[in-house]
């Protein structure tokens, strides 16, 4: 179950509005967003204690998940102030724009309206690569996708049901995704020569009964009606036009009858200091709503009902406040101070932001000159007894790879979040990709083993984060905290845990010496082979750390062929035997089968979505989804052996697939998409039928 | 039992010496750098435990091993940046980095020079031999021009770089310059980078006695240093001279010119001023260079500026004064929460 929110990216502020005009629905389809498929009812959540306890509880916990089918007969219809009003269990809408006209915060505003009002919530914030892409133009579109459910959902969904198209560019790149029958709402006034010349349209689309047959579609002057609304408010013609994102939140608020109080509350404290702007918002508000409600063209409404989730107080979080949390807690936990180091990079940014805001919980944070200095400047507050941390993504975690491997030398704990996105160089960087699992893996020189986990969802980032920190502290090592853009950005409701149930950090700083006599031994090992964490300002325990090879116990400068073979091997154990102290591993499904779809990071929703749905279809289908993958769980090997056929399915080329298959000797097959966006539910189904055939 | 009951045990050198065999190859000037260290920590006042090197890649940068004290030997110019997160995590301590001509100023110029402007309170020493030592021999970005070593058999074709000039270009609160050899200049040139509260930046002239033997005989040779070097003195002007008969003076175009003190009164030289407000002041002595000048050895410049870690740890006070000490409960809270019955 996720929903998200995002992150507001050079989208103006807001918007204001006019009034209505003349649409036109020129087909007349039934509502199909019954056919919305991939909401799951869930029977036996118990998301509330599970979260509490911590990341130890595999989500694969609740997977007593039943799902409903929802079609047309579970829509109930009534008549509401002369209008249909029809019931549903899910419902995708996606406003595509340009990057300057606010979709981020239309999207975002739904969801929170929705999620106040009780729906499961799912996200997918699309930010066009450039920032400063001209108005218009195919590049310059943004588009924020959303998934509200009754059920509990995993994915921002598949299908579009909804798409609202501010422009031509934002039309021509959406429409494909839209379903057939599906309802799309266009602000007409955009329709002139010049966006169309800019989106590369020969003729004007909605003047074509071709180009848009098979769609309910409603053409809206949307800038004039926005622009009427506003009218005497004194505002200039572009602030007038800036509130039109907000005239067709207004007017999908009424579509899907949501209560719109938490966006006028929101209007208003926002721009409590220009009254004339928030009163114009406002306005264009209502505007939307009564077009909605006053006008022919929509002839339905539509209700979907509260989710059913497990009582208890909740709130939305994005992937990337869900790690700040995650980090503060574990640092509060652990009675320490957080130190953040780090370098500004899309998209994982946001991190910083978070923690920056979390001065008064100690968290002091860096803005570092670049990769280098945020992971060596985290090595250097590790030492002094920090708990540690960057983040990164792409090309940043490729500058911090000599650093990191000076911090597996060293043995000091940290952890590294990196955010994966579209590689290779600068690739895709508003993108999601998985494809920076090797990088973290193997991405240093030497052999150079560390702990490598990964959360599955926005809200489950918060309790990685803290196992990260968990394993970091209590056995000496880096780790990785793998996650990606769409996890990152994507926001689900987060059920707010209770404090006493947060799992303890224990950190240990030795105050006396260890050795015989009174000398202090850095590298001294436990049963654990975990070195002590002795810092500066400890009398009696001086000791020097470095990157040059050690000898064991004494961690003096040691070049004997010996002992470096014995310090390769001990550095592999120490992270092995981790395996000891992480779960194992859940399977949902049956425990032994035709086929095992193994997955890792953000595509957790899809394919657990449609492993579901093919067992409800009575395929012998199982799932494993992996968040621990260095060590890897310690049941897995004997997992894969129980399967006929097993299908790793990756935003990659097949990374995991590879260690894998190296592994465990396994003949996995991979299902590969690169194309910087998630797995889709039905892209999932067909390959497993497929396999299965 | 407060902390000022408590005698802070007289330390020696000797304390300061670890266990481990030093590797410097036989007169490298490393050898006075880390003895004038050993004399100058004691007379701190600071107990061993809070000392912290840190250093990075280079014959220069194994100097963290043979103190002992907490020590980090790095990787190759990263230093600044690691002694940076250190001191922001525990300002109470006193970090010194060790660098070398190649490690502070090639690869690692970028950190040397963030971390000198944002003030950061480390003290930096930059050992300059004007060679890559730890790597046999290439030149470096200090090397004169037309430099010939390995990977210059015909000479050097890049122009050097003054450290004095980076540093103070990156507004540097605290800048000096020593030579190895020179025991009581140097001692006295620790001392004050110790006693400044920011970041003091140090370069000291090392004699790399296999690569590049005798680069600062001009500053180290008894006959020869009294001739070539002005020894700065704050407040008085820039005289110098085996008879100190000649001094320096800023001619029409504001340049230092030499001038016979027989010829010129003291009053119409140029005055030192280590606080000046300008950094032109100091840098215009950076770029007093031998052969061509007399040149300065001593404290360029020494002002005083807000540190970093200083001020991270403020407003880390204000925002808990402001919003209390931060307590996770409300800040899951934070944000629209809704209740499910
Ligand atoms: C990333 C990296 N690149 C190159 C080297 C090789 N290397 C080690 S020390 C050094 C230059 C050292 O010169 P300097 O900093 O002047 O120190 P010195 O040995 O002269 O004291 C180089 C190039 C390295 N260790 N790491
Ligand atoms: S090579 Fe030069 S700098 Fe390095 S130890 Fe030998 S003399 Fe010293
Ligand atoms: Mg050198």
């Amino acid at each position: 179950m996720r929903c998200s929110a995002s992150v507001e990216r050079r989208e103006p502020e807001a918007t204001r509005f006019n009034e209505p005009t003349a649409f036109d629905s020129r087909t007349d389809f039934p509502p199909i967003h019954s056919e919305i498929t991939l909401w799951f009812r869930v029977t036996d959540v118990r998301i509330t204690s599970e979260r509490s306890h911590g990341p130890l509880t595999s989500i694969t916990e609740r997977a007593t998940a039943e799902r409903t089918k929802h079609d047309m007969s579970t829509a109930a219809t009534a008549e509401v102030n002369g209008k249909e009003s029809q019931e549903l269990d899910s419902v995708v809408i996606r406003f595509c724009g340009d990057s300057g006209d606010g979709m981020q915060l239309a999207g975002t505003q739904f969801t929170n309206v929705s999620a106040v009002f009780g729906n499961d919530v799912s996200t997918l914030p699309d930010f066009p690569a450039e920032i400063r892409a001209p108005a218009g133009s195919l590049a310059g579109v943004s588009g924020f996708q959303l998934c509200f459910s009754s059920n509990e959902i995993f994915t921002p969904g598949d299908e579009v049901d909804t798409l609202v198209a501010m422009n031509p560019a934002a039309l021509k790149t959406n429409l494909q995704d839209l379903k057939r029958g599906g309802t799309l709402i266009v602000n007409e006034d955009a329709f002139d020569k010049g966006n169309l010349q800019k989106a590369h349209y020969e003729s004007n689309p909605l003047e074509d009964n071709e180009a848009l047959a098979g769609y309910r579609v409603h053409k809206v002057p949307m800038t004039r009606l926005t622009r009427d609304a506003v009218e005497g408010l004194g505002l200039t013609q572009r602030e007038a036009d800036r509130c039109k994102n907000i005239f067709a939140l207004g007017l999908v608020y009424w579509l899907y009858d949501r209560d719109a109080k938490p966006t006028e509350e929101w209007l208003s404290t926002k721009f409590a200091k220009h009254p004339s702007i928030a009163e114009s918002n406002l306005r264009a508000l209502k505007a939307g709503q009564n077009y909605g409600f006053s006008t022919e063209t929509f002839t339905v409404h539509y209700e979907v009902a509260p989710a059913e989730l497990p009582p208890g107080k909740y709130r939305k979080i994005t992937g990337n406040e869900a790690v700040a949390f995650g980090l503060a807690t574990a640092a509060k936990l652990a009675g320490k101070e957080l130190f953040y180091g780090g370098y500004p990079i899309t998209p994982a940014s946001d991190i910083l932001h978070e923690l920056a805001k979390l001065k008064h919980f100690g968290v002091k944070t860096f803005q570092a000159e670049d990769e280098i200095a945020a992971i060596t400047s985290i090595i250097g507050a590790s030492f002094g007894g920090a708990l540690a941390v960057t983040a990164s993504s792409g090309p940043g975690i490729a500058l911090k790879g000599e650093g990191i491997g000076l911090a597996v030398m060293t043995e000091l704990p940290m952890v590294i979040v990196n955010v994966q996105r579209g590689g290779p160089s600068t690739g895709l960087p508003t993108k999601t990709e998985q494809s920076d699992l090797f990088l973290s893996y193997f991405g240093r020189n030497g052999d150079c083993p560390m702990v490598l986990v990964a959360a599955q969802s926005p809200a489950d980032c918060f309790d990685m984060a803290q196992e990260a920190m968990r394993l970091a502290v209590e056995h000496m090592t880096p780790v990785f905290l793998l996650t990606d853009g769409y996890i990152a950005n994507g926001a689900e409701p987060w059920p707010v845990p209770n404090i006493a149930d947060l799992k303890p950090i224990t950190v240990k700083h030795p105050t006396e010496p260890n050795a015989n006599g009174d000398g202090y031994l850095p590298y001294l090992r436990d049963d654990n082979l975990v070195r002590p964490w002795a810092i500066p300002g400890t009398p009696g325990l001086e000791h020097r750390l470095g990157g040059i090879e050690k000898s064991d116990g004494s961690g003096n400068v040691d070049y004997d062929p010996q002992n470096h073979q014995h310090m390769v091997e001990t550095r592999q154990r120490k992270i092995d035997l981790i395996a000891n102290d992480i779960p194992e591993q859940e399977v949902f499904g049956p425990d032994s089968g035709d086929l095992l779809l193994v997955s890792w990071g953000g595509p957790f929703g899809a394919v657990r979505t449609a492993v579901d749905r093919s067992i409800k279809a009575g395929k012998s289908v199982a799932h494993c989804h992996l968040r621990y993958i260095s060590p890897f769980p310690r049941n897995l090997g004997d997992i894969l052996g129980n399967y006929k056929q097993v299908l790793i399915p990756e935003l990659n080329m097949g990374q995991l697939r590879h260690i894998i298959r190296g592994k465990y000797l396994v003949d996995a097959q991979g299902y590969n998409k690169i194309q910087g966006k998630p797995f889709l539910v039905s892209e999932l189904t067909r390959k497993i039928d497929e396999m299965l055939k | 039992m407060s902390t000022t009951d408590v005698e802070l045990p007289v330390l020696t050198a000797k304390d300061f010496a670890s266990d481990q065999e030093i590797r410097w190859c036989p007169r490298c000037g490393d050898y006075s750098i880390l003895a004038q260290m050993k004399k100058v920590l004691p007379t701190l006042g600071i107990p061993k435990e809070e000392i912290v090197f840190v250093s990075g890649i280079g014959c220069s940068s194994r100097f963290p091993y043979y103190m002992d004290t907490y020590g980090f030997h790095s990787i190759h110019g990263r230093a600044p940046a690691i002694a940076t997160g250190l001191k922001v995590a525990r300002p109470e301590l006193q970090v010194w980095v060790i660098t070398g001509d190649g490690d502070g100023l090639s690869i690692g110029g970028n950190h040397l020079m963030h971390a000198i402007r944002r003030n950061v309170d480390l003290k930096i020493i930059l050992f300059n031999n004007q060679i890559y030592g730890l790597t046999k021999g290439q030149y470096s970005p200090t090397s004169p021009l037309g430099k010939r070593t390995k990977s210059t058999p015909l000479g050097s074709v890049d122009h050097p770089l003054s450290p004095l000039s980076i540093a103070i270009g990156s507004e540097a609160t605290f800048v000096a310059r020593s030579v190895d050899v020179d025991i009581k200049h140097l001692t006295m040139v620790l001392e004050r980078a110790a006693k400044h509260k920011g970041t003091a930046f140090v370069e000291v002239y090392q004699d790399c006695n296999v690569f590049n033997s005798g680069a600062f005989d001009f500053a180290s040779k008894k006959d020869q240093k009294i001739e070539n070097c002005i020894y700065l003195e704050d407040g008085k002007p820039l005289i110098y001279g085996p008879n100190r008969d000649k001094g320096i003076r800023l001619n029409g175009k504001g340049e230092p010119e030499v001038v016979s003190l027989d010829e010129v009164k003291e009053d119409d030289l140029l005055f030192h001023d280590e606080s000046a407000n300008e950094p032109a002041h100091a840098f215009q002595l950076g770029r007093m260079r031998w052969p061509d000048m007399p040149e300065p050895m001593g404290i360029f410049r020494d002002i005083s500026r807000p540190t970093y870690d200083g001020e991270v740890a403020r407003q880390l006070e204000d925002a808990t004064a402001k919003n209390g000490t931060g307590d996770l409960e409300a800040l899951f809270n934070s944000g629209d929460t809704w209740e499910v019955k």
